[in-house]
């Protein structure tokens, strides 16, 4: 847990909410116990022995900016950087006398988002206002869907490892409340020397997705494998890029805690997260916070504003209600077609989503689900497999040992991303295929794998020549390197001949000694059972 | 413009003068207007409320048509607790903790509380009168923006190309202090 040490100062800059009688010292970060794996269908048994422990509610509240070219009620342009209020027309900056006219790409993009999650579509929906006051927020309002938004009643599937050796899949669900269609706010940027805020609207009026879950996940874990599934799901969409870092996808976690079956805690929200990591951690930290808490006897404060309850909604009397049609069918006769959002037509259009990319995977190779999840979640990792997978004749099982283990335990190491690999599928395929020829040992082919990554352009070929790590195959040579260690040692030659198979691997693994391990291991064994019989 | 407006108030005038002697009724509505010191800058807009007149329009009806609610139909007067008034004073940014202030509020609400009287079960509220309009959906082209001069222009304050706005939301001195800094109030 030394990573999670180190980043206990950045968690206090952060954490929005942190309370003030704790002081910025370093906290020791323990696991969060979570209840059993496997029971997330099973209600939780009552002990009646010892009082139940205390269990962490995380719901999140995330905010998915929508890929489209503008802005979900003008036509100003969507960029990440551009110069300051560059991007910005009258009705964003909200002038009088300037009216929100819908995007109908944002619709779409709502629709196949609520779709791909198992959602409802509400063939009606309405957009309200919601009205706060702060310097961002040029209208005084935002235009957002909360009575009837787009989508409800979803369904989030996601896996972690899990268990205690971190080997165990579990697959767990959380249920989507809605998905309504919402705008962006501006971009404020604090001065506190000069006691003034700059203000940058470029942001204001983006299209933003806001995906409300119901507390259904109990860890930082379970959070972060969410999130990362759903965005998994938005960038296979196309409707969200899902860039946490450039704010693409924003989460915000309500955290609380309480015993298994009585009614939840006091809750807190946790923002400002800007990576999945970042989530896991923050959201564990608070849960052990409050359980503390909780246990010493003090009470969880809900610090947010005092008046954030459900008050300043009106509905929008801009805009109409948004209707979307079931089928071609279900048409008004007349109907532009630029004007009507068809949900038969985006539900035909939704491309492969990572539960069946994943299932394709086992099926089509015969891999096991575990690694075709960690396939699917590494960007890029797929595709590398599959590109070496047609240029290699072997296994997929015996391949896909590399490219988990010993690939993506270098990447991680280093922190690069598959794309930044020094050995392309090509190489790798070429390694893989002199291991098979019995050229190289496998031990041998992990170093060479190494001096691949060192060298970074060197094929295996070379290497092998280049180090002699070749196989050596002569049996005279090798029959002569046995002699040699038999005639050495002639106590294990007895026991061997006396039946205790276990010494002729000491026998064998003296010889590979004298060889620097490029004896092959199968003739060894051989000429060594025919010296010893 | 200003050359047919004179004509017409030369004309506006005969008419008036015309009716004047017709209508009687029209008497006390004229008088109205001549002691209305834009009775001769504003000609048009005293033809056309003249036009509207009771007298006139047969849209409007001779007599009143409502009828006064009574109170005893009313749903009970609303209490306006302190409280209340903090959070309303929170939300509009609007001072108004004095006895008048109270009461003009209390009379707003009862005003809208005849509006319990009208039968509304079974009926969805209506949202805007555009209701029965379709939702138009733009494409997703790049029309606007690029006005930043234009908007920056607009403002006060400016800093390099961004607006420049108070430091966050000012916050609202808690209860306990307010209640110090408003000994002065009635309240």
């Amino acid at each position: 847990m030394a990573a999670s040490r180190v980043a206990a100062n950045e968690l206090f800059l952060n954490i929005k909410l942190m309370p003030k009688r704790y002081p910025k010292a370093l906290f020791l970060f323990r696991q969060i116990s979570t209840s059993r794996p496997h029971c997330d269908k099973q209600p939780e048994p009552r002990t009646k022995s010892a009082p139940q422990q205390l269990v962490g509610v995380v719901g999140l509240e995330i905010h998915a900016q929508i890929n489209s070219n503008t802005k979900l009620f003008s036509g100003s342009p969507v960029r990440f950087s551009a110069p300051p209020n560059s991007l910005v027309s009258f009705f964003d900056a909200s002038l009088p006398g300037t009216f929100p006219v819908l995007n109908r790409r944002c619709v779409e993009a709502a629709v196949m988002t609520g779709l791909a999650l198992n959602c409802t579509i509400n063939k009606r929906s309405y957009f309200d206002r919601k009205h706060y006051f702060y310097a961002d927020l040029p209208a005084g309002y935002q235009i957002t869907q909360q009575r009837r938004p787009i989508a409800v009643d979803g369904v989030l599937t996601y896996s972690y490892f899990g268990g205690r050796k971190r080997s165990q899949m579990i697959r767990k669900s959380v249920q989507i409340k809605q998905i309504q269609l919402e705008q962006d706010s501006g971009k404020s940027l604090h001065d506190d020397a000069r006691g003034q805020t700059l203000i940058d609207l470029n942001r204001a009026g983006v299209g933003l997705m806001e995906l409300v879950m119901e507390p259904d996940m109990k860890s930082g874990e379970e959070a972060a494998a969410a999130v990362r599934e759903l965005q998994l799901i938005l960038q296979a969409l196309g409707t969200c890029q899902g860039n946490m870092s450039e704010g693409q996808l924003r989460v915000d976690a309500n955290v609380s805690v309480h015993r298994p079956g009585e009614p939840l805690g006091t809750r807190t929200e946790v923002k400002n997260i800007n990576s999945i990591r970042y989530l896991s951690r923050a959201i564990d930290y608070e849960i052990q916070r409050q359980i503390d808490a909780v246990q010493s006897g003090r009470t969880v404060q809900n610090e947010t504003r005092a008046y954030d309850s459900k008050s300043g909604f009106m509905p929008e009397p801009n805009l109409p209600p948004l209707i979307v049609y079931e089928d071609n069918a279900s048409l008004p006769t007349g109907i532009d077609p630029s004007q009507a959002v068809v949900v038969q037509k985006i539900k035909d259009r939704l491309p492969e989503l990572p539960g069946v990319k994943r299932d394709r995977l086992v099926q089509t190779y015969g891999i096991l689900p575990e690694h075709s999840f960690t396939l699917v979640n590494e960007d890029g990792l797929m595709e590398y497999f599959e590109t070496l997978m047609k240029t290699t004749q072997r296994e997929p099982r015996k391949v896909i040992g590399w490219v988990t283990n010993e690939l993506l335990g270098h990447l991680k190491q280093r922190d690069m991303s598959v794309s930044q690999s020094p050995i392309s599928p090509a190489h790798l395929a070429e390694l893989l295929k002199l291991q098979e020829t019995g050229r190289i040992s496998s031990s041998a082919a992990k170093q060479v794998f190494q001096e691949m990554w060192r060298s970074g352009g060197k094929t295996a070929s070379q290497i092998v020549q280049e180090q002699e790590l070749g196989l050596v195959h002569d049996v005279a040579q090798v029959h002569s390197i046995c002699q040699k260690v038999v005639d050495s040692h002639p106590d294990e030659v007895y026991a061997v001949r006396n039946g205790n198979k276990k010494v002729l691997n000491k026998l064998i693994g003296l010889v590979q000694k004298e060889t620097k391990g490029r004896a092959d291991p199968v003739l060894v064994k051989e000429i060594l059972l025919q010296m010893t019989q | 413009m200003s050359s047919f407006s004179l004509a017409a108030s030369r004309r506006g005038y005969s008419y008036f003068v015309l009716l004047k002697k017709r209508c009687p009724s029209f008497k006390p509505l004229l008088r109205n207007l001549h002691f209305n010191g834009k009775f001769r800058k504003d000609p048009i807009l005293n033809l056309t409320r003249f036009l509207c007149s009771k007298s006139l329009n047969p849209k409007i009806p001779k007599e009143p048509t409502w009828e006064p609610v009574s109170e005893d139909q009313l749903p009970p007067p609303t209490q306006i607790p302190p409280e209340l008034v903090d959070k309303l004073e929170r939300l509009a940014l609007v001072d108004f903790r004095t006895k008048q202030g109270l009461e003009c509020l209390e009379k707003a609400i009862r005003f809208a509380d005849q509006l319990h009287v009208v039968d509304t079960t079974g009926i969805e509220p209506m949202d805007s009168v555009l209701e029965d309009r379709a939702l138009f959906l733009r494409e997703d082209t790049a029309t606007d923006g690029g006005c930043a001069e234009e908007l920056l222009q607009l403002a006060n304050k400016t800093v390099e190309e961004y607006f420049v706005a108070p430091p966050g939301n000012i916050p609202l001195p808690k209860k306990e202090e307010r209640s110090s800094m408003l000994k002065h109030s009635e309240l």
